[in-house]
């Protein structure tokens, strides 16, 4: 009883002043965030010190005594999880393989957010025409699913990696706005808003400073929904061969390379990145479900984790 | 934001204008042809959205297709088909013109009519669709309704933790998972690619279509399954439903009669959103399989910068996603008493 007092008045100190520390303090409280947190981390932590482990350059073929190993050669003391479609050493190429996937998917992420912020407040607080024509031309956008919408735009200027983040980015953008619009609209109606327009604060102050703050929580939530989205396009993407182009190391081109090894009885080129995007998805899927309880507070104890 | 900030991710798309409906609204005709057009509206922006990213944009169309190994006759003779000398406008006429009169064009690669390289694959793409949307949906009301009705109970749990975490995989990632497990690696009873001749129905192939449509499966009813239990949870603790239970009615009566139409309402709009997220979801899944639908068929074009066929198949995934909308937004209205009553 005495430990949950403690954990009220500070709790109660921080809604005031600071309510996003609340939702991170009740976000990290749950057994899932922490779950989703540790598989984040593990993963983001192989794709960017994962290389200075890795025992071969990433295009580097595999040779025993100077003599070339085959393709999907079976794990061997040379290569310990054998060699892919073109005898180069597994292991190494996955740990190399993760910062391109996590890279461009958090760049779109942040830009698409970004975009989608900006517009969805501009819609809440001009409401009328310019309200519809902005979130109508959102819905034009939201036509075609994010995967189709980047093809079509690589089958015009090419597989390049800026194309990726941007065209990602812009299918991100409408969902955002949309969140960001309706959260908004009901804190342009209150008295502060009011209060800062007699003041004759600049729009853009009001729009960043007085509304944004206050819908931070459904923003957050999105955001992370949004970044696991964004990572299965992209990965999606690589597989399909639009993304980097071989020989780099990457995990969604390295699953395409070696699919040939799951029939020849060498999996691990597949398994291996396949189960590195599910579980980052997972991961980042468990954190935005984490925040999501938080923010509507039906954190029930430690039921609910 | 109850809406926004269910349980679990939030619905993909929540309508914040969905409100402000009600002022336009003349009786059930009037909204639905309302929508209607608005639909055709997002489908005229949305083509020309299409071309301009396909055909407008700054650079040569021409070049970037052949390369930069083309020689001057061969970008000319390019040109000429693509009827790129026109002016832009005339450009997109000529396309959506003839759109409307059933020519898409020719594909660039088979040197075919664009429309008699798709027909067939359209047909097995909505198949595949098909089987799917009809195992997964009332897969998923079952499970919502039933998660909600034990809420917090095992069930609820296991679900909870199993839907959250396969909402989350990418579809590349479900469909290999399945291709190592039952026809590769683990077990070797399904086949992991089909081999399928051309002008065979796509019912004939039940092994092949197998692993295609599990991962479709999983890929949805995640989605379907939180937002039905969110909303029935809502409904659960409304006072028609307690009405109805003092009535002295079973619980399997109240939950199935009166409280599964009203809470699959809402849900209708997130069922329609996934099945045009099929439509997006086909393209890695047919492609994974090398099943001959619009997915790959897309993919395929993509790679050799069939541009006509790369318009033709946006365009068509596009009005698969209007279209799909409209039925959503309809049949919300009438599965919905409220909103239904409301309208008259």
């Amino acid at each position: 009883m005495s430990e949950q007092a403690v954990a009220v008045a500070p709790a109660a100190h921080a809604r005031q002043h600071r309510p996003w520390l609340l939702l991170l303090g009740d976000t990290w409280r749950q057994t899932r965030t922490k779950l989703g947190v540790t598989l984040v981390v593990l993963l983001v932590g192989t794709a960017v010190i994962g290389p200075l482990f890795a025992p071969f350059a990433p295009e580097e073929s595999v040779k025993i005594a100077g003599q070339f190993i085959l393709p999907f050669a079976a794990p061997s003391d040379a290569a310990t999880l054998g060699t892919d479609n073109l005898g180069r050493d597994v292991l190494s190429r996955f740990l190399w393989g993760g910062r391109s996937v996590l890279a461009l998917s958090a760049l779109a992420t942040v830009f698409g957010a970004v975009l989608g912020i900006a517009i969805g407040l501009v819609a809440a607080y001009s409401r009328g025409f310019l309200d519809d024509l902005l979130m109508r031309g959102m819905d034009v956008i939201l036509a075609f699913p994010q995967l189709v919408f980047a093809l079509v735009v690589v089958a015009t200027v090419g597989p390049k990696l800026w194309l990726l983040v941007l065209a990602v980015g812009i299918t991100t953008m409408p969902r955002v706005a949309r969140v960001t619009r309706g959260a908004a609209v009901e804190v342009v109606e209150r008295d502060f808003v009011r209060a800062a327009e007699s003041l004759g604060e600049s729009k853009r102050k009001i729009l960043f400073f007085e509304i944004l703050p206050n819908i931070t929580s459904p923003l957050v939530v999105e955001a992370s929904l949004r970044l696991t989205f964004n990572i299965a396009v992209i990965a999606a993407l690589s597989f399909l061969g639009f993304g980097l182009q071989p020989p780099a190391a990457d995990w969604g081109l390295m699953i395409n390379e070696n699919r040939q090894g799951l029939l020849a009885g060498q999996p691990w080129g597949v398994l291996l990145p396949v189960a590195a995007i599910g579980l980052l998805t997972i991961g980042t899927s468990l954190i935005g479900d984490g925040f999501a309880r938080a923010a509507i507070g039906i954190q029930r104890g430690k039921a609910a984790a | 934001m109850p809406g926004l900030l269910a349980e679990g991710p939030a619905p993909l798309l929540p309508d914040p204008t969905r409100p402000r409906r009600a002022r336009f609204l003349r009786g059930i005709g009037g909204f639905i042809v309302r929508r209607l057009l608005l639909g055709l509206l997002t489908l005229f922006v949305a083509s020309l959205l299409i071309f301009t990213a396909t055909q407008a944009l700054p650079g040569d169309a021409a070049r970037s297709i052949l390369g930069r190994t083309a020689t001057p006759a061969s970008l000319a003779a390019l040109r000429e088909q693509l009827g790129l000398k026109k002016p832009v406008v005339e450009q997109y006429t000529d396309w959506i013109g003839g759109v409307f009169r059933g020519d898409l064009g020719t594909s660039l690669a088979a040197g075919l009519p664009v429309t008699s390289l798709i027909g067939e694959r359209i047909k097995y793409s909505g198949f595949l669709m098909l089987v799917a949307a009809i195992i997964s949906v009332p897969l998923a009301v079952l499970i919502g309704a039933v998660s909600a009705r034990r809420r917090d109970g095992p069930f609820d749990h296991v679900m909870s933790t199993i839907t959250l975490a396969l909402a989350a995989l990418p579809e590349f990632v479900v469909a290999i998972a399945l291709g190592v497990i039952f026809s590769t690696t683990v077990f070797h009873f399904l086949p992991s690619v089909g081999l399928y001749e051309p002008g065979v129905a796509p019912w004939r192939y039940p092994r092949e279509l197998v692993l295609p449509t599990l991962t479709l499966i999983i890929a949805v009813t995640p989605y379907i399954a939180r937002i039905m239990r969110a909303s029935m949870v809502e409904i659960l603790e409304s006072d028609y439903v307690e009405m109805a239970r003092l009535k002295g009615l079973s619980e399997r009566l109240v939950l199935w009669r009166h409280a599964v139409p009203n809470g699959i309402a809402p849900t209708f709009q997130v069922i329609a959103i996934n099945l045009a997220y099929l439509a997006g979801g086909i393209v890695v899944v047919e492609s994974v399989f090398k099943y001959p639908g619009i997915g790959a068929g897309f993919v395929d074009a993509v790679s050799s910068r069939d541009m006509p066929v790369v318009q033709a198949y946006a365009l068509l995934i596009a009005g698969l996603y209007v279209v799909l909308n409209l039925l959503a937004d309809v049949a919300t209205i009438l599965v919905s008493p409220r909103l239904r009553t409301s309208l008259k």
